[in-house]
């Protein structure tokens, strides 16, 4: 099973906070984006067209990274942390 | 209100005492000569309009990750001998402390640079977000300066 993760802006547009996918093999980052496009079209608009970064287990992934049973996969807009 | 200082990474929904942290840090060492700190705090106005409140949120682990890692590389690039990153999360109102960096070292020089750094790559790498409350409703910010 992946666990998907929403943030800030992103939570309100997949109308979710977190998505349990269940997998029997590793996947694309395409092919998540194709499955999360099923219940919110918009938000795999904006996970091909790059424009938020993607974090596998924690650590920054892209579009060249495989996603395995198991993982935390989360979509992360522009941070704006500090004051 | 918290005021637990042990550790020098901390993400909180509590408010922090400037005084208290600094302190602590006092205590890593007795050849700390120059101690520099960053207090970001809750400002009313932006981008021309009024602010009510800001809403931060994070990544849990990761964000502790990154200021962790921030923490370590001020410490090997910039020569300070240690640092202390604190970040509240949730409701802050204006005025209110957001964010603390305590960079102490043997001279001044070195404490300036590593806060200034830490400040910017804390924005760049940390999985952060504000939410800023108008009168024209809620709004997730995108970048800041």
């Amino acid at each position: 099973m992946i666990t998907v993760k929403f943030f800030a802006s992103l939570k309100a547009i997949a109308e979710k906070e977190e998505e349990h996918i269940e997998v029997q093999s590793p996947i694309s980052m395409d092919q998540l984006s194709d499955i999360i496009s099923k219940t919110s079209p918009k938000m795999g608009d904006i996970i091909r067209d790059n424009k938020i970064m993607i974090s596998v287990n924690q650590e920054m992934a892209d579009a060249d990274t495989v996603i395995h049973d198991g993982d935390e996969v989360a979509f992360l807009p522009p941070f704006s942390g500090g004051s | 209100m918290s005021t637990t200082t042990d550790s020098k990474i901390r993400i909180q929904l509590e408010n922090f005492s400037v005084t208290d942290e600094i302190e602590a840090m006092k205590k890593v060492s007795r050849n700390i000569g120059g101690i520099t700190t960053f207090l970001g705090t809750g400002r009313e106005l932006s981008k021309g309009q009024n602010i009510a409140q800001l809403n931060f949120e994070h990544y849990p682990k990761m964000a502790e990750k990154k200021l962790e890692e921030i923490r370590q590389q001020a410490i090997k690039d910039h020569g300070i001998i240690d640092m202390s990153i604190i970040h509240r999360i949730g409701p802050i109102e204006i005025g209110e402390n957001i964010v603390l960096i305590v960079a102490v070292g043997e001279h001044r020089k070195e404490t300036f640079t590593a806060c200034e750094w830490a400040i910017a790559e804390l924005k760049r790498v940390t999985p952060i977000w504000k939410r800023e409350t108008t009168t024209n409703g809620e709004v997730w910010v995108q970048d800041t300066p």
